[in-house]
């Protein structure tokens, strides 16, 4: 791995999943770079133009907007109330009914209507998917930027407690809080917003390293700009874009993580609130003679997860300044 | 090379102090603290408190963290309420299903894997590249847990070509040495009890492997997408080399230097990830225990049980360190 270019700046990095890490300190040493003959347009609107011409991206922004507009507008897409149990009498052991006038996908074992409970359960996949992300990202960034600006001891401190969490596998780490906070949508939230936290942490400390000995950042000094201000007004600003990148991409991970949880029984006992993972893992007591059950929510994880997934991957080949054209 | 391995081995140390003051205070921020825990949650008020006196629970929080690493350094993590066993006994019992396992998923993500993104880079922008990249985009997009109940009702249970749940089929008595099944079939000349346990790979295997197959076809198909375009490699065809030379030497081994990180890497995550896929074919292993503490709220068998599924991480991951530093000299200079 030749491109140590910013994370380098660490002389002993422990031993531990020093390869996760590199690959986050890539990222973020990748994002340092400066783009060679920029040409007088923006990152944010070259990388914008790229976007619009790249089809992947658009497939990705499309499946986006469509799901945050169903979570938006659920209670005027959905045909029925989510919990009203309409075809309850006409549910028999091993058989239930399928699609017919007015329930397009059927009902579930309780006889509530399939397709109302899957558009309001992207309200709940979007929110655990924001909340958690969002919760991930700032906590993971305070610590990136208290790494990244102080630098010395500071760094080390904060770096050895981000290894640390690191060396924890992210779905176990999501189990232990999960068994610790007891299980609830808060609990859920931020049993995965722990294990986004060190990556965030990871790359933005990287981003900001590699900023912070740029030319900008020294004239900013030479001009007597105090420290604070450099760090929060110049460097971070520009250290964002691999930020921004992850976070696109682990609100895809936050929704499986989700639906794994709920499928091990750490998940929203709410019932009054329909959710995606909770639907896939009760339909699996009635895979064998309904599996629709199970399909419905489990595409609508998967495009939604690959919408976010081709949203990021687009949007860091468009902020790479390797693709800068 | 050594002082690079003892360098590696010393900076474990404070990671896995910090590891164990985590989990020291997971244990102690549980409802009920840890005498509930190990206990189990019918325990009386009486009982707790006794307990708290003979485990010195009732000294300084210091102490404390000493005794429990001192007990963690014998590997004692307290028995499993559920079970009634010795956290490290239960764990030993299960790993080697679980290392089978995870062998078997790695196997197929790797002799698949490799293979498709070296061919999917080769034929750059033809519809095996394209398929290769949706497949793996969607491979890490689906839940492993809904991939392995269709995977299941489809093999299992409609066409009942291969077993759906455990590890061997209850009604072959083969003897167990190792409790790695399919090797103690092999050591016992019991082949039919081997090839058995192999088939009840099969299916969580390829459930198991597919997040790691979609990831290694991903990174083969950009490193050789990568090497292809170096100099080095422009040279050797300039010179007039063989293409199946210049493809085994200068293309493959170099391309295959990012990919063996990510096979080291996800295998550590496989070990510690098999919870999911385990628990949908009752498998047996590491992670349907996880699962069944998780539901019993078996904390001891939790804590112990993290904590050295994080310990295997924690050293497979130095594993791959050390192995790319043999397979990288650039690496081991830092």
């Amino acid at each position: 791995m030749s491109s140590r270019i910013g994370g380098g700046a660490e002389p002993m990095s422990a031993a531990l999943g020093s390869t996760r890490r590199d690959k986050i300190d890539e990222l973020a040493a990748r994002a340092g770079q400066v783009p060679e003959g920029g040409g007088g347009v923006s990152l944010a609107r070259s990388a914008f133009r790229r976007l619009r011409r790249n089809p992947v991206a658009i497939l990705g922004a499309v499946i986006v907007v469509a799901f945050l507009l169903v979570a938006a507008l659920a209670p005027s897409l959905a045909p029925r109330d989510p919990l009203e149990q309409a075809l309850l009498s006409e549910v028999r052991q091993g058989s239930i009914p399928g699609s017919r006038d007015g329930f397009p996908l059927g009902v579930d074992q309780l006889g509530r209507d399939v397709l109302s409970r899957l558009i309001y359960g992207s309200r709940q996949s979007l929110l655990i998917g924001v909340v958690s992300t969002v919760l991930g990202a700032v906590v993971g960034m305070a610590l990136g930027v208290l790494a990244g600006a102080f630098g010395g001891w500071v760094d080390t401190v904060v770096m050895r407690f981000v290894d640390i969490l690191l060396s924890i596998p992210g779905l176990l780490m999501a189990i232990s809080i999960s068994v610790l906070l007891g299980q609830n949508q808060y609990a859920l939230m931020i049993a995965i917003a722990v294990t986004q936290v060190p990556v965030f942490a990871r790359l933005l400390r990287g981003s900001m390293l590699s900023q912070r000995d740029s030319d900008y950042a020294l004239a900013a000094k030479a001009l007597g700009v105090k420290r604070s201000r450099i760090v929060l007004g110049h460097v971070l600003p520009n250290s964002l874009s691999p930020v921004i990148v992850q976070a696109t991409l682990s609100l895809a991970t936050a929704i499986i993580e989700a639906a794994a949880l709920s499928f091990l029984g750490l998940g929203d006992p709410d019932i009054s609130r329909p959710e995606w993972g909770a639907m896939l893992s009760s339909a699996q007591a009635v895979l064998s003679f309904a599996p629709q059950l199970a399909v419905y929510p489990a595409l609508c994880i998967i495009v939604v997860a690959l919408g976010f997934t081709l949203l990021g991957e687009s949007l860091r080949e468009a902020l790479d300044p390797k693709f800068r054209r | 090379m050594l002082r690079f391995i003892v360098r590696r081995l010393l900076q474990l140390i404070p990671i896995l102090l910090g590891l164990s003051v985590l989990l020291f205070a997971w244990l102690r921020a549980l409802p009920g603290g840890p005498a509930q825990a190990a206990l189990g949650e019918r325990a009386t008020p009486d009982d707790i408190a006794r307990y708290n006196e003979t485990f010195g629970l009732d000294q300084p929080v210091l102490v404390q963290y000493g005794k429990f690493l001192g007990r963690a350094l014998q590997l004692d993590f307290g028995t499993s309420s559920r079970t009634g066993q010795a956290v490290t006994t239960e764990f030993l019992e299960r790993f080697p299903g679980t290392l089978e396992l995870t062998v078997f998923a790695m196997v197929f993500a790797i002799g698949v894997g490799i293979p498709v993104g070296y061919l999917a880079a080769r034929r750059h922008g033809s519809w095996i590249d394209s398929s290769s990249v949706i497949g793996s985009l969607l491979g890490v997009a689906i839940p492993v847990f809904f991939l392995a109940y269709l995977l299941r009702l489809l093999f299992a249970v409609q066409l009942g070509w291969l077993p759906g749940s455990g590890r061997q089929d209850v009604r072959i008595d083969a003897t167990h040495i190792t409790n790695f099944f399919v090797l103690d079939g092999l050591l016992t000349r019991e082949f039919d009890a081997a090839w058995d346990a192999l088939l009840h790979l099969v299916l969580p295997g390829i459930a198991l492997g597919t997040i790691p197959l979609a990831i290694i076809v991903r990174i083969t198909r950009a490193s050789v997408l990568d090497v292809v375009n170096e100099d080095y490699v422009r040279t050797a065809n300039a010179k007039g080399l063989a293409t199946a030379t210049v493809r085994r030497r200068h293309i493959i081994r170099n391309a295959l230097l990012p990919v063996s990180t990510t096979i080291g890497l996800q295998t550590g995550l496989l070990l510690s990830g098999a919870v999911l896929t385990e628990t949908v074919f009752a498998f047996g292993g590491v992670g349907s225990a996880l699962r069944d503490a998780i539901a019993n709220r078996d904390y001891a068998l939790l804590q112990g049980f993290i904590l050295i599924l994080a310990v295997v991480y924690v050293l497979v991951n130095l594993l791959v360190d050390i192995s790319y530093g043999l397979l990288d000299p650039r690496v081991r200079v830092r």
